[in-house]
């Protein structure tokens, strides 16, 4: 029986391929990934949603060994700019967290993995980068 | 010489901070009462004579703790102005006391920044929510907590996060260069008593104490702990008519600045600790009439030891990009050109977060005085004050010893 899936955020977009969904502004072209009142660059109320590109070049990175209680460590957090010059906030995920296998500058390409069910079995489907 | 100061001009006249660590038998107001009290008298005034009283504390923001100050060291009935603003609120009590003199509404007023923390622990970045029913639910439409999924948030790993970008867009910047601010900061603390921590460490005990957040180590983040400190300001016009020591003391606030983020590509999906920093110092460098050049010494917000080293590039303390050799070569340190966080910085002296604002204009103060002890940056007479608090507010005093 194929268990329902569900996107971690709403701007995870499992079908048909794994992608990110941006609202941009048609006025400035501001990206963002969260429910607006207004762009906060221009100001302006009018966006249209815009798929993101899955490449990117990871832009900075830190490894967490010491988290929040119930958050497994050590993972690596990063933040992405896609080749569409989109931000992302994510973890590199297919990689050791150690300074010596993740590098400044390295190519990355999105990629989505369970994280766990929900008590009616449905299973959440979170997003990162893998080194391309 | 009461003529010569100008009118408009605002002045610190007394200044105090308790020492930053645990006190477990003092509570919040005793804490903020010590300061109030102790700024008071080194200016030569009572709590009578202040017309205006900001007030930062930021996990009591709702608490009415200038009130409760004031019940406890003179209820004479001045407006109080609450103010909490992240890691920048001491800062923003000092910039709301310096408008209220500036708009002629106050000729004297009192900023106190007090915080009692404890031993808080890692601040930043949410326990994961043990959610047995996945609905989306917030801005994100996420179903479950993030943290740990999407990046990071606890504080640790956004500002090494930080310090890493800096490192991907310049060369000779890494785990050591970061480390040695550390070790110079933990290195200056054995000389200010104030300080939470006054104790040397060698770079290898840095770089080998607890990884929290690649690079930031245990040894290059700043501890939680208990504080106040409070500064009188006076507008130029009072001053003139204070006593000759009061005024012989006397330092001058040369630029007040506050900025928030202004937008950036990536600010949406990290914070921008810089460009809103850039922007704070190149209003003060402004007013101040001054360039970083001039700076005899510097305060700034080192959190963790990857926020210090950016922050010298975001002052301009160094040549664009050129950071990691200005602490190789020694730039920051007191002995060189431009020291920087010569109290120990929050890394060592400590950062009970509402009073640190305040608490590095009461640094600059002590040394434009020659009062800093054995601390004393010899002869400096002009010194920058900077907090930065995320989501952000960024709070720059630039301060200078003047003839009054």
């Amino acid at each position: 029986m194929a268990s329902a899936r569900v996107p971690l955020v709403n701007y995870l977009r499992l079908e048909p391929e794994p992608h990110l969904l941006a609202q941009q502004c048609r006025s400035c072209g501001a990206r963002f990934f969260d429910r607006r009142n207004a762009c906060a660059r221009c100001g302006r109320n009018d966006f249209r949603e815009i798929p993101v590109d899955g490449r990117g070049e990871l832009k900075s990175f830190t490894i967490v060994h010491r988290a929040a209680p119930g958050i497994p460590v050590p993972f690596v957090s990063v933040i992405v700019r896609a080749d569409d010059g989109t931000w992302v906030r994510s973890n590199v995920v297919g990689c050791d967290p150690t300074p010596e296998a993740v590098n400044l500058g390295m190519r990355v390409r999105l990629t989505t993995y369970p994280i766990g069910a929900d008590d009616d079995g449905t299973e959440a489907i979170a997003f990162g980068y893998e080194p391309a | 010489m009461a003529a010569q100061i100008a009118s408009d001009s605002v002045w610190v006249v007394g200044a105090h901070m308790t020492r930053f660590a645990r006190f477990p038998d003092q509570d919040l107001i005793d804490l903020a009462s010590e300061s109030a009290m102790g700024a008071l008298a080194d200016g030569r005034v009572t709590v009578g004579d202040i017309d205006v009283l900001a007030c930062g504390s930021l996990f009591e923001a709702s608490g009415a703790v200038g009130q409760r100050l004031q019940k406890q060291i003179g209820q004479t009935g001045v407006p109080v102005y609450n103010v909490a603003n992240a890691c920048a609120t001491g800062a923003t009590a000092v910039r709301t006391v310096m408008m209220a003199i500036g708009s002629g509404e106050a000729q004297i007023g009192l900023a106190v920044g007090v915080e009692k923390m404890g031993k808080m622990g890692l601040l930043g970045g949410a326990t994961k929510k043990e959610k047995q029913v996945f609905e989306p639910s917030g801005r994100y439409g996420a179903v479950t907590g993030v943290d740990g999924y999407l990046g990071t948030a606890t504080m640790p790993g956004v500002f090494a996060q930080a310090g890493m970008a800096y490192a991907h867009d310049h060369d000779g910047v890494g785990f050591e260069q970061f480390a040695r601010v550390a070790y110079k900061n933990h290195l200056n603390s054995t000389l200010n008593p104030l300080a939470q921590y006054q104790k040397e460490f060698s770079m290898g005990e840095i770089m080998e104490s607890p990884m929290m957040s690649y690079p930031n180590t245990l040894l290059m983040c700043c501890p939680t702990g208990d504080g106040a400190a409070a500064v009188v300001l006076v507008s130029g016009e009072r001053l003139a008519s204070m006593p000759t020591d009061v005024r012989r003391r006397a330092v001058k606030v040369s630029a007040s600045v506050l900025t928030s983020d202004p937008f950036t590509e990536d600010c949406q999906v990290q914070p921008d600790v810089n460009t809103l920093t850039r922007n704070a110092a190149a209003q003060a460098y402004e007013k101040a009439g001054i360039g970083p050049e001039d700076l005899d010494l510097v305060e700034l917000h080192d959190c963790f030891a990857t926020a210090e080293l950016i922050h010298y590039d975001n002052l301009g303390l160094c040549e664009p990009g050129g950071a990691g050799e200005f602490i190789d070569s020694g730039g920051p340190f007191r002995d060189g050109p431009t020291p920087v966080n010569v109290s120990g910085g929050l890394i060592s002296k400590g950062h009970p977060i509402g009073a640190t604002g305040v608490a590095n204009v009461y640094e600059i103060t002590a040394h434009l005085r020659g009062e800093a002890g054995h601390r004393q940056v010899e002869g400096a007479r002009v010194g920058l004050a900077h907090v930065i608090g995320l989501a952000s507010a960024c709070g720059v005093h630039i301060l200078e010893k003047a003839a009054a």
